[in-house]
């Protein structure tokens, strides 16, 4: 069995998201591949090929790979998968873009966000917002399979010495192109890499109030994380929504602020290891899930948690 | 031009649903239905194109049950000119539902298509992108932004760091993403005009389109409940607790 793994990257940085992705292909086991395909992203294709584990790097340079658009890359991707057992992606907003173009291009069916790897052709997936766990096993000649980051822990980035290979294909389906691209700044970790995450919800009342949210966050090294009441009201940007239509984030620690704790909101932070609830509502479902639960007014517990931690 | 909506009958978005104590699947019996909140967002996109004169015409589209037709009749009610209903009783693939949507589109032969990004009950988020493979057509996936201008598309899209704006060549296919718009209701006057309007139903075989799967479901388990937490009396007691139960921070 060998097993193509996409990388997730921005043509300078190759993305953790990958580093899962590949301990997913190593729980397969077999031969594992990372195709590269980009524009100048040569730094990607060595960084890959120190990613321990993999065996070979194929590195496709070609300006209509420059923005990943599915057109051109998922030819790409079903052309070379065609030798493979297994495609795998990560299910980022790139994986899930393309990867699904891989599988029609191959007929066969995808398997989205496994959270589990049972044997090399059965895996565990949510279904429902994450309230039923899905067993699905596919009987496809290649398996096109997208991962959840946060079922599996990365593989070390180093310690691989993999060979470089550039691959001369070159697809332009012409159907598609590039405009602009608006990106959010943020100095603080990536939200589903954070070790501690602090979310708020409508409860904030305001953009202005996240402030406290992040004078707690800039203290404990964490990220700043929203519910989708909180995104809609125009309080934070919308790459900052955790839950089922957002990010799904499983840290050590989540602390929900002013969240109360819908199924879909919750779909993205259930699995976090220990959950925190500040909310002033003692019947509010975040509770349910919460270890450590405070019926509190935010606007005054929050400061006051960070002066203690 | 014309534009064609999938939607999808799934189980409404406030239920809890439940395990089957087989665990064969979900317990849908006697469960409250309604349109997928990514379709019902769809739609509406789609209407308002039509009220800003770029649309002429409005197909919506579902593969499903027969009581899909309730879905369908929503979405006329909301706007839509004509449905189509691909009847099959079994549960269905992605691939197979793009499959047939792409026999409804070679059909219909509409300049967009507007589907919801993922559908809340098999979360695949597959069926849009594999359409768009299957019909060679750009796609513009997670749509917050839809502008049509001669015979391009320039699609909005959220992705993971921010947004990205891409041009489309009509047709394309587009998937919706929650900030794409706001549904309108249906009027009652319009739920009653909705049940006047066509509504074809067909069939997998009818469309040529084979419905087999490599995908098969062996069991379908509840996730591990977590343990029952405790309430903390004060900020103080929290941190204590933090630092040396959990030793998180």
């Amino acid at each position: 069995m060998t097993i193509l793994v996409i990388a997730e990257h921005d043509n300078k940085v190759l993305a953790p998201a990958t580093l899962n992705t590949v301990a997913a292909a190593a729980k397969i086991s077999g031969d594992i591949h990372v195709l590269v395909a980009g524009q100048g992203a040569g730094p990607v294709a060595e960084a890959a090929a120190k990613i321990a584990g993999v065996s070979k790097v194929l590195n496709a340079d070609n300006a209509a790979y420059a923005h990943q658009l599915p057109e051109n890359v998922a030819p790409l991707v079903a052309e070379l998968g065609k030798n493979y057992s297994h495609i795998l992606a990560a299910a980022t907003s790139n994986g899930k873009n393309i990867l699904p173009r891989v599988a029609a291009a191959l007929d066969v069916d995808q398997i989205s966000e496994i959270i589990s790897v049972e044997s090399a052709d059965t895996f565990k997936r949510p279904i429902y917002a994450g309230n039923a766990i899905a067993t699905v096993q596919s009987t496809a000649a290649i398996k096109v399979i997208t991962v959840r980051a946060t079922g599996f822990d990365p593989v070390a980035a180093e310690g691989g010495s993999a060979a470089v290979e550039a691959v001369g294909a070159a697809h332009d389906a012409g159907t598609s192109s590039f405009v602009s691209e608006e990106l959010a700044k943020s100095d603080r970790p990536e939200l589903t890499a954070a070790k501690i995450v602090v979310s708020g919800g409508r409860g904030m009342q305001n953009g202005d109030n996240f402030k406290h949210l992040y004078a707690l966050a800039d203290k404990l090294g964490a990220a700043v994380g929203a519910s989708r009441a909180a995104v809609d009201a125009g309080f934070v940007p919308n790459d900052m929504q955790v839950g089922q239509t957002g990010k799904i984030v499983a840290p050590q620690l989540y602390i929900a602020v002013g969240i109360s704790g819908a199924i879909q909101h919750l779909a993205g932070m259930k699995d976090s290891k220990v959950i925190v609830a500040i909310n002033k509502d003692e019947e509010a479902p975040i509770f349910q899930v919460a270890d450590y639960g405070l019926v509190a007014d935010l606007f005054e517990a929050v400061p006051e948690l960070e002066k203690l931690v | 031009m014309k534009v064609l909506v999938a939607v999808k009958r799934v189980v409404d978005y406030n239920v809890k649903v439940r395990v089957k104590a087989d665990n064969s699947g979900v317990d849908l019996a006697n469960v409250k239905m309604s349109m997928n909140p990514f379709c019902e967002i769809a739609v509406e996109e789609a209407v308002r194109l039509k009220e800003k004169g770029i649309a002429t015409e409005i197909v919506v589209v579902s593969i499903g049950p027969s009581t899909a037709q309730e879905q369908l009749r929503t979405a006329l009610a909301l706007g839509a000119d004509r449905a189509i209903l691909v009847e099959s009783a079994e549960d269905l693939t992605s691939l197979a539902v793009a499959k047939l949507l792409k026999a409804v589109v070679d059909k219909e032969q509409p300049q967009l298509v507007i589907l919801g990004k993922q559908a809340i009950d098999s979360d695949n988020n597959q069926t849009g992108q594999m359409l768009a493979a299957l019909s060679g057509y750009g796609q513009g996936t997670f749509a917050s932004k839809v502008e049509v201008s001669g015979d391009s598309v320039a699609v909005t899209r959220e992705i993971d760091g921010g947004a990205q704006t891409v041009s489309l060549k009509l047709p394309a296919i587009v998937t919706t993403d929650l900030r794409l718009n706001e549904p309108r209701y249906a009027s009652l006057p319009n739920i009653m005009k909705a049940k006047k309007k066509p509504l074809e139903v067909l069939t997998p075989d009818a469309l040529g389109v084979s419905t087999a799967s490599t995908n098969k479901t062996l069991k379908v388990e509840a996730p591990a409940a977590r343990s029952a937490g405790i309430k903390v009396k004060s900020v103080a007691e929290l941190v204590e607790k933090l630092k040396n139960e959990a030793k998180v921070i």
